[in-house]
């Protein structure tokens, strides 16, 4: 058998989104340049990046920190489609030996593949997404049984690595951009979810409303996309029951 | 408009939804019956006319439109041109009282002895 060297294996052309100025430009003002990039094997989109980076242009920027899937950085459109590019391969996403790159959408541009995260983050804030307890550190730890109900709701959205993959390709947030998104809803859900918070009532009244929970049209594209495979959809479901039995008790 | 009236017009809306997936498959199905066994106005008027039961079924159906139009349409126009405020809500509001109002008005038309 032949063995596979990157020689062997081509090249493949990746179209990457370039800002026209530095710093603080639309994401509408810029333009795709091409570049040819060898192929490797295992090749992740993140490798292309940083190819093109190191070998071929080094004024190109984007982030990246893990490059294992942790630490949720490097989220880019790929190919129209928001993805986590460190743990997605090109043979996975490649079409006919092409890659297009450009910038999460629904968030400001730094400058090239860099969004500038501010508002993802600030909406989890406004969500509520602060967990309040009632005990001090004097107290003895506070055990949520790993069976509950509560605690096996809780567990299906606290893997959120804040990639920002469903915020890019939420539709609703394009319309309404004051809308908090899938993230931070989830991130609001797990807390509800959290027997120890005291502060739901508080947290259901920011994640009600037309920015909130109650805007969202179940279109799911959260729940495809999301590189953590975490029920979304289903938290912001969760989120429109509990507010409605909050509000017909009158504590919305 | 505080979150609280936000979340009563989701409410409402939904409520209204499962109303009027009921009503308009009633509706369908009176509406297949009557074209397929060649009823005539006057036939279906005589069983519409004083028929309490019949009227109080699409009363309700038009209070559900009257409801379910305008907070689903307040929530199309703010996604597509990005209105908020007093204007969409003064707009959308006519457009139930519009639908109510004609509503209303056709269901009278067939129940009342002598009208229409």
């Amino acid at each position: 058998m032949d063995q596979i060297t990157p020689q062997s294996l081509g090249s493949i052309q990746v179209s990457v989104w370039r800002s026209s100025g530095p710093g603080g430009v639309a994401a509408g003002d810029g333009r795709f340049e091409t570049f040819e990039v060898p192929r490797a094997p295992s090749q992740t989109v993140l490798d292309v990046v940083t190819h093109i980076q190191r070998h071929l242009d080094p004024t190109l920027t984007y982030r990246f920190a893990c490059r294992v899937g942790v630490c949720g950085s490097c989220a880019m459109v790929v190919n129209g489609e928001a993805r986590w590019t460190c743990r997605t391969h090109v043979d996975k996403v490649s079409k006919d030996d092409r890659l297009e790159i450009s910038p999460l959408r629904n968030l400001p541009v730094i400058r090239d593949l860099a969004t500038d995260m501010s508002e993802f983050f600030d909406k989890w804030a406004r969500a509520r997404g602060q967990f309040t307890g009632s005990r001090t550190r004097h107290d003895p730890f506070e055990v949520v049984s790993p069976q509950s109900a509560e605690r096996r709701q809780a567990d299906l959205g606290i893997e959120c690595i804040g990639c920002g993959v469903c915020y890019s390709s939420c539709d609703v947030v394009e319309w309404k951009p004051d809308y908090l998104g899938p993230a931070a809803m989830n991130r609001a859900w797990t807390l509800i979810n959290d027997t120890r918070d005291q502060t739901n009532r508080e947290r259901l009244a920011a994640v009600a409303g037309d920015a909130g929970c109650h805007a969202c049209h179940t279109h799911m594209t959260c729940t495809e996309r999301c590189p953590k495979h975490l029920p979304l959809t289903a938290a912001i479901a969760g989120l429109k029951r509990a507010t409605t039995r909050a509000l017909l008790k009158g504590e919305l | 408009m505080n979150t609280r009236a936000q979340a009563y017009l989701w409410f409402a809306q939904r409520l209204s939804a499962g109303l009027l997936g009921f009503f308009v498959l009633v509706h369908l199905a009176t509406m297949i019956y009557a074209v397929r066994n060649g009823l005539s106005a006057a036939e279906i008027l005589s069983r519409t006319r004083g028929n309490t039961p019949w009227m109080l079924f699409y009363v309700l159906f038009v209070l559900s439109v009257a409801v379910h139009v305008p907070i689903g349409l307040r929530n199309i126009l703010a996604e597509t041109f990005a209105w908020r405020g007093r204007g969409l809500e003064l707009l959308v509001l006519a457009i139930g009282g519009f639908f109510l109002v004609f509503g209303l008005r056709a269901v009278w038309a067939v129940y009342a002895p002598g009208a229409a």
